[in-house]
């Protein structure tokens, strides 16, 4: 029961959602969009409760055995409560206010005021910083031994030059040399490897359906 | 130089810099800006999900008076499956927690079949396949040409089945070096977007926080 009911549903919704596809029928056709808009919609959003839960049990957790830097799962904690409690009550839309006040004359604790100004700053530079990791990675794995480690340096070169203004000086024609690289030979090699994903998905699929692969009930009875 | 006076701006601009602090080392500002933005990014999510989706497909139908009752209990239903995600927490039932996993695995799974077939399978083929159109000038029909050849190349370089002996030896080598161009090209193209995102940090610091540009 514990492990047969969830494979027999997968089983019936995964036929349901490939049949559904190629049946022209409006009836079905209606119960795909519900599925589509309604049922995998409502249960996706409650499936956060996994991802926010598995965070704070892992910080609760690391606040319990006083484990290294600890102090500061304290602050992760903190700030997804004040967090969810401002944008949950406070609205998501500025136009719309919630129950909670988020203005105090001209200061706002707004959702979106704190998205702007905390989040997207956050975010942002911690990709940025990844510019200078990638760069040092790129120094010790692109020296030139071989053609292809050769290859490999100069598309990235060419196509890094022909993105910025200081490429048009070296020569006029690197910017739409740059941009054949990426249409033409990026476009083979990543069409060839797409073929190889696509029929990966479709076997990886077909193994979830009939019940071949079933890493995702985990553990236990 | 105008410094702001944006309480907002200056909390950006020291949590961009308590970020940058770790081109030095690890350090306790680096931490304390990670953490506050894993905490304040799991927030958002709730506060997304919740009013982008369980209040407009949720709650607001299910309290709407022009809903109909049929649809009513349906909706409910679907919102009782989805709370089964909370028994994930309940060692004795934890179990049930795969139910709705079920639901959205083994629908999304049955979705994706036909999508990468004709989707992306199919609608690829037609793309790399050469037709008199493609020879609409010699510059296009060359690069169609090309493109063939590296396709055929690349798929030939993860065909393993079979020793690389004969055709199939300079073909998997050509499709070595497509792959190498490739890479190198999606390397180069990340490496801008991430050096976009810096100079756009740095705009901020010295723009909108410190006031030395405009």
């Amino acid at each position: 029961m514990k492990r047969r009911l969830p494979l027999l549903i997968v089983l019936i919704t995964g036929i349901f959602g490939a049949v559904a596809f190629f049946v022209p029928y409006p009836a079905i056709r209606a119960a795909d969009e519900i599925m589509r808009n309604d049922v995998q919609r409502i249960i996706a959003a409650f499936s956060l409760v996994l991802g926010v839960g598995s965070i704070v049990q892992h910080h609760m957790l690391k606040i319990q055995r006083r484990a290294q830097y600890y102090s500061y799962s304290y602050i992760t904690i903190i700030a997804l409560i004040i967090t969810a409690i401002i944008g949950v009550f406070g609205g998501i839309d500025v136009t719309r206010p919630g129950i909670l006040p988020t203005r105090f004359g001209s200061f706002s604790i707004h959702i979106q005021t704190l998205y702007s100004n905390m989040m997207v700053p956050l975010a942002a530079t911690m990709f940025s910083l990844l510019a200078f990791f990638m760069a040092s990675a790129a120094y010790r794995a692109f020296r030139a031994r071989n053609l292809e480690a050769t290859l490999l340096l100069l598309a990235a070169f060419i196509v890094m030059l022909g993105a910025v203004p200081f490429g048009r000086l070296i020569h006029h024609q690197l910017p739409a040399f740059a941009e054949w690289i990426l249409a033409v030979p990026n476009t083979a090699s990543k069409r060839g490897i797409l073929f190889g994903v696509e029929l990966g998905i479709f076997a990886t699929s077909l193994k979830i359906i009939l019940g071949i692969e079933r890493g995702w009930l985990g553990g236990g009875k | 130089m105008t410094l702001s006076t944006d309480p907002w701006i200056w909390i950006a601009a020291i949590l961009t810099l308590a970020i940058f602090s770790f081109l030095y080392r690890e350090n306790p500002f680096y931490r304390f800006a990670e953490h506050l933005y894993v905490g304040i990014a799991n927030g958002y999510a709730i506060t997304f999900y919740w009013h982008r989706i369980l209040v407009p497909s949720l709650f607001d139908r299910v309290g709407s008076s022009s809903t109909p009752l049929s649809t009513k209990i349906w909706l409910i239903a679907i919102a009782i499956i989805g709370a089964l995600y909370f028994t994930r927490f309940i060692p004795r039932i934890s179990w049930l927690v795969r139910i709705p996993i079920a639901i959205v695995l083994g629908y999304a799974s049955g979705a994706s079949i036909p999508r990468a077939v004709s989707g992306e399978i199919i609608r690829q083929m037609k793309a790399t396949i050469i037709t008199r159109a493609s020879f609409a000038n010699w510059q296009s029909g060359l690069w169609a040409v090309i493109i063939l050849i590296g396709v055929i190349a690349t798929i030939s370089y993860f065909f393993f089945s079979t020793e690389r002996r004969g055709l199939l030896k300079p073909l998997s080598y050509a499709g070595i070096i497509f792959i190498m161009i490739g890479f190198g090209a999606s390397f180069g193209y990340t490496v801008m977007a991430r050096i976009s995102l810096f100079i756009g940090r740095l705009q901020f610091l010295l723009g909108d926080w410190l006031g030395f540009i405009k």
